[in-house]
């Protein structure tokens, strides 16, 4: 790790203010892709402006199926969350497989969808469940957050502060993890609320996570697992590494996005 | 048995203080003036080095100096060795490439070190080696052995002409091919053994500490044997005589045989500690040790096996293609050799092997002895094509394997081996009844209508543990001798110190070793310490690797316990009046047998002190040593059966039961036993299912350098194994132990790769079997 100077915030301001007055500065939340990234030195980041301490990013509250999350709130809390389980269990159950134990308590929603690792969990439920980011500046759309692998829309300098949406009728995440990271090969997420179906895939797209017109439209018309057999899912838009090819991606999201249909009921 | 010696379930001694976090590891010592040590790497596969610039990194805060390997040639350090000496077919000795510590004119792998930076501390070491630059022209790269054999393949080594560093045979091939021609049937296969990274939990460290006054090193070192490491650096490094060099391998977390090797970081420690006057420790990351410790593996063979109408095995013909990677590593000669195609007729009678060896240089890490070490690959490439002969014959694999077991011994095999002892029957039979053989077909159709695929397979393996006689090692082209040495010195009070030549990174010695003490002299386990690990501790020792330090290193123990006991003999009947003959050793005392005459130990080993009362011309002390020298390798084998569910719709294969039955001989301690064996099947399972090093072909570049590419076995992956013993005690050692530290390894693959092929009914699968080419041998992709 090269030498930074880290800082403190108490305040979402704060945060932002520290950023203002730094060279080349980074939001620190729980440091689970950031510290690794800064000790392997391919980050290096004159300040490091510490997220974690403040309280008004972190918690879940539920209002009838309204729910919003705080930025800061770590994968633990999400997925051991009482009151989000009784309206979307889907994302509790996304949660609680992200890495091991160590990084569900430290890794927060707001660092992994602020990351947007083409490979991680959350970006899919960001889509699915058609999440409005709110930042220290705006909110911004599920569907305009993503841009490609590795890069959103959020500005120089711009915090998420929370997620917020609609609780779905239905919805499932389904994941298969590369066998060495347990990142996502292909990960699933499916949601419908009344009439609306959309369906979200991570660590399958060579451009990271997306939405699958073909298979939205196919569940909208009939909502069961069988309902997908005829669509196509394009090897060609598909990623491929040592791992696996990219037929055997495109075959991995229709395999997870049937059993997502399954699990959701 | 008794609750402390031979044959006990008794807790590991070492235990408390490794699971308080209380080991002291190479990386935990800590001396005064100690500052650290980067090394400079190369990230290029295959390149010139036109020039190195270090005076920019040696102005850097903190920076006590950087080093080049010019002038380490030039203070007379020596190259790194391979210690076992191959000779081709045609008589020429093996072409052994020159390994610089650090490389000054090529490099030849990603990772190859180029200088070392001493640094106050860890962080200004590494600002600094980013500061050095070199200056690097890029060479054409192969890494593939295949591909480096082939004509217009880059060079490596100017003096291995065509990469291949021997063209090695053994065996009748005139025979060979003759019965292959009168065969009833011949099973043809090409066989790939992946490559390894054998991550050991802690990594590869070095300390290296020059003592001016004395001019004296000392050198902190995480070996499997330091004994071996001080000869190796006295007698061919030059690092300095045996007599200035204190070799001390402390606690170390796991070597699988990583740790065996001399490696340039321990060389360049001790040199750069005098070059520098201060202490140098260098600890390698977990990058680091992905791309420098020594892999394992890395096989391509091609197989023919011949039988007769009976469905005998008539021959066996195999042509094997090893990669060395850029430099032969210390042991890496013997491995694709002696220690593979010497195996290659398993546990079965036949009559005429061949086998040709092709070791290859190519521009990856050194490749050397992994846990196995050539056993599993003779036993994947055996038993995979057992399993493919049975399935292409429409017998079933247990029936082919039992009309051709060995069932006489000794029995001498047509590859140097001559196997002692053995049972092979009894362990298929004890399998198959655990592994509910009989009842899969209904198994079978019950997953099936789950829509999951079943699949059972079978292994029957055999190794071969504490590679000796020196005699015959030697005659083979080792360069040590490889017998083991220990010394019991009975303490005045009767606490007894065992100090043996043998090294636990894992194994348990302090606990099994400590057994045998007990059972002999009837005295607690708590009375009794094994002193092991440091050069001036013990005075020589081979180390531990291949099995043998229950079968050699204890036996050695028991040699020196026979002397003591015959010392303490002569004391007793001195004190007790009585003939020595009618001295017996029971539970601590020394006994005047049919009598209730006796002396406590205790006052045996006083006596041997104060000196007082001594039979005449005795001298004082009770201390003896021993060197033990096995008169033939041992061969631990057994019968692994594995049962597998695969969902075809993802290619991910989940472990239903797997089961070992293996005859290791006499076993000292049960729980040590199973844990090695739980152990060698995790990796053995890992290599099958999840474990496979892989570099870009074009560049050398490598692709699994971390955990998030490089698959390990976890918890999860894998299902509780069912462990049982059929023994048949060795005849070639006093305590008739086998060894059980690589069978689990060597078993496991072809178990579960035959349980995956039978599930999917393609037999067309390689290792690592991930679900991705599982799904694609399944759908045709
Ligand atoms: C062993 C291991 C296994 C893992 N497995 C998985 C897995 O299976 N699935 C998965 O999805 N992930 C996995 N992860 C990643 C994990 O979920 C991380 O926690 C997550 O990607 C980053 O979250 P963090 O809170 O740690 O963010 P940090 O590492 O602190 O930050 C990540 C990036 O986001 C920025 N950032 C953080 N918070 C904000 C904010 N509020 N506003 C704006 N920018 C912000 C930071 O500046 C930084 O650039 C794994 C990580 C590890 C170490």
């Amino acid at each position: 790790m090269y030498e930074t100077n880290y800082h403190r915030a108490s305040s979402v301001d704060e945060a932002a203010r520290l950023m203002g007055d730094a060279g080349e500065g980074k939001y620190l939340a729980g440091g689970m892709t950031l510290i690794a990234t800064m000790k392997q030195r391919l980050a290096a980041p004159s300040d490091l402006i510490d997220l974690r301490h403040i309280g008004s990013m972190k918690g879940i509250t539920v209002n009838g199926r309204n729910v919003t999350i705080g930025a800061g709130t770590s994968h633990y809390d999400v997925a051991s969350s009482d009151a989000l389980k009784a309206v979307c269990p889907a994302l509790c159950h996304l949660a609680s497989h992200i890495g091991d134990p160590h990084v569900r308590h430290m890794g927060t929603i707001g660092g992994s969808v602020a990351n947007d690792d083409p490979a991680a969990d959350y970006p899919s439920a960001v889509l699915a469940l058609n999440m409005t980011v709110r930042t220290n500046k705006r909110e911004i759309a599920a569907d305009d957050f993503f841009v490609g692998m590795f890069e959103t829309a959020l500005e120089e300098g711009e915090i998420i502060v929370s997620f917020s949406f609609e609780a779905p009728d239905k919805a499932a995440y389904q994941k298969f993890p590369n066998p060495a990271s347990r990142y996502a090969m292909a990960g699933v997420f499916v949601a419908k609320k009344g009439s609306d179906v959309r369906v979200a895939v991570t660590g399958a797209g060579s451009n990271g996570v997306f939405r699958h017109q073909g298979m939205e439209a196919a569940l909208k018309a009939a909502w069961a697992p069988d309902a997908l057999a005829a669509v196509t899912v394009d090897a060609g838009m598909m990623m491929a590494d040592i791992h696996g090819n990219s037929d055997y991606r495109a075959n991995l999201v229709k395999v997870m996005a049937k059993r997502a249909v399954a699990a959701a009921g | 048995m008794g609750v402390e010696g031979i044959g006990a379930r008794v807790a590991r001694k070492e235990d408390k203080r490794f699971l308080t976090g209380k080991g002291r590891y190479v990386d935990d010592m800590k001396v005064a003036g100690m500052k650290y040590a980067v090394f400079v790497r190369s990230p290029h596969a295959h390149a010139k080095i036109k020039s190195i610039d270090v005076s920019a990194a040696k102005d850097m805060p903190g920076v006590i100096d950087v080093l080049e390997g010019k002038a380490m040639k030039e203070d007379g350090i020596g190259s790194l060795i391979c210690g076992w000496m191959i000779h081709s077919k045609d008589g020429s000795p093996m072409n052994m490439g020159d390994w610089r510590p650090l490389a000054y004119e090529t490099v030849r792998y990603v990772g190859d070190a180029v200088a070392i930076v001493v640094a106050d501390s860890l962080g200004e070491a590494r600002d600094a080696a980013e500061a050095v630059v070199v200056d690097y022209e890029v060479l054409p790269a192969v890494t593939e052995a295949v591909d480096a054999l082939k004509p217009g393949a880059p060079q490596i080594h100017a003096n291995a002409p065509g990469n291949q560093i021997y063209d090695w045979h053994i065996g009748d091939e005139g025979a060979v091919d003759a019965a292959l021609a009168s065969a009833a049937h011949v099973t043809e296969i090409e066989i790939h053994n992946n490559r390894l990274s054998p991550n050991p939990m802690e990594p590869r460290a070095a300390l290296g500490i020059y003592d001016t006054a004395e001019d004296h090193y000392t050198c902190y070192t995480t070996s499997q044997n330091p004994h071996v490491a001080r000869l190796v650096m006295s007698a061919f490094y030059n690092v300095a005589p045996e007599n200035k060099l204190r070799v001390i391998a402390p606690d170390v977390g796991g070597g699988f045989g990583s740790k065996i090797y001399i490696y340039p970081e321990e060389i360049t420690c001790l040199w750069a500690s005098k070059k520098t006057g201060v202490p140098v420790k260098w600890t390698s990351d977990r990058t680091e040790a992905f791309l420098t410790d020594a892999h394992g593996r890395d096989h391509v063979s091609k197989v023919k096996m011949a039988f007769d109408a009976n469905h005998r095995v008539t021959a066996l013909k195999v042509d094997t293609t090893a990669n060395f990677g850029a430099y032969m590593s210390l042991f890496s000669g013997a491995v694709p050799t002696y220690l593979y195609a010497t195996l290659l007729s398993g546990q079965y009678n036949l009559p005429a092997i061949y086998a040709n060896v092709h070791a290859v240089y190519t521009n990856t890490a050194p490749v050397d002895a992994y846990r196995g070490a050539g056993r599993p690959e003779a036993t994947y490439l055996l038993e995979r094509t057992m399993e493919t002969a049975a399935r292409e014959l429409g017998i079933s694999p247990a029936e082919l394997r039992s009309i051709n077991f060995i069932r006489q011994f000794p029995h001498q095999t047509p590859v140097i081996m001559n196997y002692d002892t053995g049972n092979f029957q009894a362990s298929l039979d004890a399998a198959m009844a655990e592994a509910d053989w009989a009842g899969f077909p209904a198994r079978k159709a019950e997953a099936e209508r789950r829509g999951k695929k079943r699949g059972i397979g079978m292994s029957c393996y055999i190794e071969a543990c504490g590679i000796a006689p020196s005699a015959a090692v030697g005659s083979l082209g080792a360069g040590v001798g490889l017998w083991e040495s220990a010394e019991v010195r009975v303490n005045a009070v009767g606490t007894i110190e065992v100090l043996t030549g043998s090294h636990s990174h894992g194994q348990g010695h302090e606990t099994t070793f400590a057994q045998l003490v007990a059972t002999r002299l009837g005295v607690p386990l708590d009375s009794i310490s094994i002193v092991h690990g440091d050069t001036d501790k013990v005075q020589m020792g081979m180390g531990t690797y291949g099995s043998r330090s229950g079968a050699v290193g204890m036996s050695a123990i028991a040699k020196a316990l026979d002397k003591v006991e015959v010392k303490a003999k002569k004391i007793a009947a001195h004190l007790l009046e009585a003939s020595e003959s009618d001295i017996v050793i029971e539970n601590g005392e020394l006994k005047v047998a049919g009598t209730d005459k006796s002396v406590p130990w205790f006052q045996v080993a006083l006596s041997a002190y104060t000196a007082h009362n001594l039979p005449a011309g005795m001298e004082p002390g009770l201390k003896e040593g021993a060197f033990y020298d096995p008169a033939n390798f041992t061969f631990p084998a057994g019968c692994y059966i594995c049962e597998v569910e695969v969902d075809p719709d993802t290619g991910k294969t989940q472990l239903i039961q797997f089961v070992a039955a293996d005859d290791f001989g006499n076993i000292i301690n049960p729980m040590i036993v199973e844990g090695q064996v739980h152990g060698g099947i995790a990796q053995g399972i890992g290599q099958a299912l999840l474990e496979g090093v892989q570099y870009d072909a074009s560049t050398g570049q490598l692709l699994t350098a971390s955990y998030m590419d490089y698959a390990m076995p976890r918890a999860d992956d894998l299902p509780s194994y069912k462990v049982s013993h059929q023994t048949t005690p060795c005849t070639s050692n006093p305590l008739g132990i086998k060894g059980c530290g690589e069978a689990g390894a060597i078993g496991s693959p072809p178990a579960v790769i035959n349980a995956i092929t039978d599930a999917i009914g393609n037999n067309n699968l390689t290792m690592p079997a991930t679900p991705a080419k599982v799904w694609a041998a399944m759908h045709g992709h």
